[in-house]
């Protein structure tokens, strides 16, 4: 052990990592301050949204068909059945985020897995995956979502048969459009990352392929695909939107922002704040959570260069 | 005990730890088969450390790799490894995962890239130790502050916390060696381990190596560019050229008897403190040899100094001289000792100027220097 003496002796020597300084309490910025802020706001007045103070969303409160905004005690005023908007706005909110989250949270688990595999494992298995994604992504995802949507409820006139709840097919159909999306870029990450020499010295201590993909490489594709998954729900709510306007999202009364600006298209010309009311709410909401994908993506890719 | 000791024969266990026979790894490429290793032979015993040397492209890392079955899916090895009495070249990954980290482990190059940047050190040691040894949560972590004190860590418990970008190279590559030896393997591989180190801290990590290898009786491989690492820490040493081993012998009959020009050439490489100023450096003319399309005769060739018409067709193979376990591979071996190559002038190697593909032309022979003729073509 002479060889480790003067190394012991010395410390100082050894401690020269003490001023690197990595304290990352860089700020993220006042916008994605704001963007959390607005995303925290809906989410939280969607989650709590049957006990908060607010009118009934499928009643009839007003006394007038498209009441202005303020008047009545109504802050958003009513919709074209005489509905409160501000409550139709936030249950909306909360059967919109619900699907989208929901519709992400199946592609992030399902995408993911098949990308990871398709990443690692590059013979026939990776290449069978990469095709399948490349299929599913060939598909308009919109085209795609409704024809799901249409597969999954079946035709109407068939009363007595078994039909899931419509937000469960809705969040199958987006959640299977996702998959794809998550996969891809997973499996892109994972590709790059598995390449990594940190991998081949896992596998000289005698790694399994399990504990490499999960414990390895899986902590550094996440930031990946968090990135994806945020833009991916502001995607979700925007398609929801989409099938609302073809009519195949949420049967009436139920409200959706899809369906509130499909609503607001017969009033458009009398009271355009119906369908402009639900259109603002999802801009900034898609809005804010582009931005914060992208502050995650920034802060990956710093991270990634400072090492 | 220096470790420069000739070899003994021990003649109570025939079959040593790690027995190499005409190893060769070709590998899948667009321009053609790589032969990145060829034909290579050679015993390791417990205890005992093998210092493979070579300059870039020569095949070592590959050699290490391939003995231990960590090659992509598009490399083909043939030939026969041994390890502990077992053949082990065609096993599967999933048999050799029994070995890998348990029997034998490597030590990597650059340690920032070998280690994972987003994990902390504690899982990233602890996890060879749940792979292959039965310790719960607590024993782990105790065994992980020992090895960290063993390989001269201070402050382990604080350090286990860290994360591998928070500490110095040379700290890395402690805890590189560390993992590596972690479930007490009988063969230790480093490849280039002082590479990407600061050259104030390569002897303490070569010094940290030898006394792990001292202690826990590994047998090691230690594969490096540099003759100067391995004088003195390795037991034998095969110099490794185009793939190929072109000499081997003890560590004290190499440097007391060189014969082959290439080991001469690598000696002579080594800068010498006691030059005049501005002395240039010797280099080795050319580039290694395009390893799709080797050129027949001696790989060497080209670029040495001693090469005859011979040499260029007729591929010598690694032979015994006076000494029957000093081999080498050459039709006109020189026989100069360590301290001849050191004290006496130069010899020009032939291809000096650098000429197009390492001093090869497409047909496999080296360029000839034309005459020097000045007024021949005016």
């Amino acid at each position: 052990m002479t060889a480790l003496e003067p190394a012991l002796a010395n410390p100082s020597l050894l401690d020269d990592a003490e001023a690197d300084g990595v304290d990352g309490s860089h700020g993220i910025g006042i916008g994605a301050w704001l963007s959390i802020g607005w995303i925290g706001v809906v989410a939280f007045s969607a989650f709590l949204a049957p006990i908060l103070p607010i009118n009934d969303p499928n009643a009839e409160v007003a006394s007038l068909p498209r009441l202005a905004p303020g008047q009545e005690g109504l802050l958003l005023g009513a919709d074209a059945n005489s509905r409160d908007m501000l409550a139709r706005l936030i249950y909306g909110g909360r059967n919109s985020l619900t699907i989208a989250f929901f519709a992400v949270l199946m592609g992030f688990v399902i995408g993911g897995l098949l990308g990871l595999l398709a990443g690692y494992f590059r013979n026939w298995i990776g290449n069978v995956l990469a095709g399948f994604f490349d299929i599913l992504l060939a598909i308009p995802a919109l085209v795609l979502a409704l024809a799901l949507v249409a597969v999954l409820k079946g035709s109407p006139e068939a009363t007595d048969s078994f039909r899931l709840p419509t937000i469960i097919i809705l969040i199958v159909s987006l959640g299977i459009v996702s998959i794809p999306l998550l996969a891809r870029i997973t499996r892109g990450a994972t590709l790059s990352w598995s390449q990594r020499e940190f991998v081949t010295a896992a596998r000289a201590q005698g790694a399994t392929h399990r504990r490499i993909l999960f414990r390895e490489i899986l902590p550094n594709v996440l930031p990946a695909m968090m990135y994806i998954a945020l833009l991916g729900v502001a995607i979700a709510i925007v398609a929801e939107g989409g099938l609302a306007i073809l009519g195949a999202s949420m049967d009436p009364p139920t409200a959706t922002w899809g369906t509130m600006i499909n609503d607001g298209r017969s009033s458009m010309e009398e009271a355009p704040f119906i369908m402009f009311l639900p259109i603002i709410v999802v801009f900034i909401t898609v809005m804010a959570l582009n931005y914060l994908g992208d502050v995650v993506r920034a802060r990956f890719d710093v991270r990634e260069s400072a090492l | 005990m220096t470790a420069t000791e000739p070899a003994v024969k021990d003649d109570l266990t025939p079959e040593p730890l790690l027995r190499v026979r005409d190893l060769s790894t070709d590998f899948r490429s667009e321009r053609g088969t790589v032969h990145a290793v060829r034909g290579v032979s050679f015993d390791l015993h417990r205890g005992r450390t093998l210092g493979i040397v070579g300059e870039s492209g020569s095949g070592k890392s590959v050699l290490s790799r391939s003995v231990m079955g960590l090659i992509a899916s598009n490399a083909t090895r043939t030939g026969s490894v041994r390890f502990d009495g077992t053949e082990i070249l065609n096993a599967s990954s999933k048999a050799m995962r029994s070995y890998w980290g348990d029997q034998m482990a490597m030590v990597f190059q650059d340690p920032m890239t070998a280690l994972n940047p987003v994990l902390r050190v504690e899982a990233q040691i602890t996890e060879s130790l749940f792979e292959h040894l039965d310790l719960t949560k607590a024993q782990a972590k105790a065994t992980a502050l020992e090895l960290l004190r063993s390989v001269g860590i201070p402050e382990p418990e604080r350090r286990l916390r860290m994360y591998p970008h928070e500490m110095s190279g040379g700290m890395r590559q402690r805890i590189m060696i560390a993992i590596a030896v972690a479930c007490g393997p009988k063969l230790l591989f480093a490849d280039e381990p002082t590479t990407a180190l600061d050259v104030t801290v390569q002897a303490q990590i070569l010094d940290l190596l030898q006394a792990m290898q001292q202690d826990r009786q590994m047998a090691m491989i230690l594969v490096t560019h540099d003759l100067g690492v391995v004088a003195g820490r390795a037991h034998d040493i095969a110099v490794m050229y185009a793939g190929q081993v072109v000499e081997m012998a003890t560590a004290t009959s190499l440097f007391d008897n060189v014969r082959h020009p290439y080991t001469e050439a690598l000696l002579r490489s080594i800068p010498k403190l006691d030059m005049a100023k501005h002395t240039r450096l010797e280099a080795i003319g050319g580039r290694p040899p395009d390893m799709v399309n080797l050129p027949p005769g001696c790989k060497f060739a080209p670029r040495c100094a001693y090469a005859q018409d011979r040499c260029l067709v007729e591929e010598p193979v690694l032979t015994a001289g006076d000494d029957p376990d000093h081999t080498f591979a050459c039709h006109f071996p020189v026989s100069v000792t360590l301290q001849t190559v050191r004290s006496t002038p130069t010899i020009t190697t032939k291809a000096a100027e650098p000429t197009e593909r390492g001093g090869i032309t497409v047909d496999g022979r080296p360029p000839r220097v034309a005459d020097p003729d000045p007024e021949g073509s005016n």
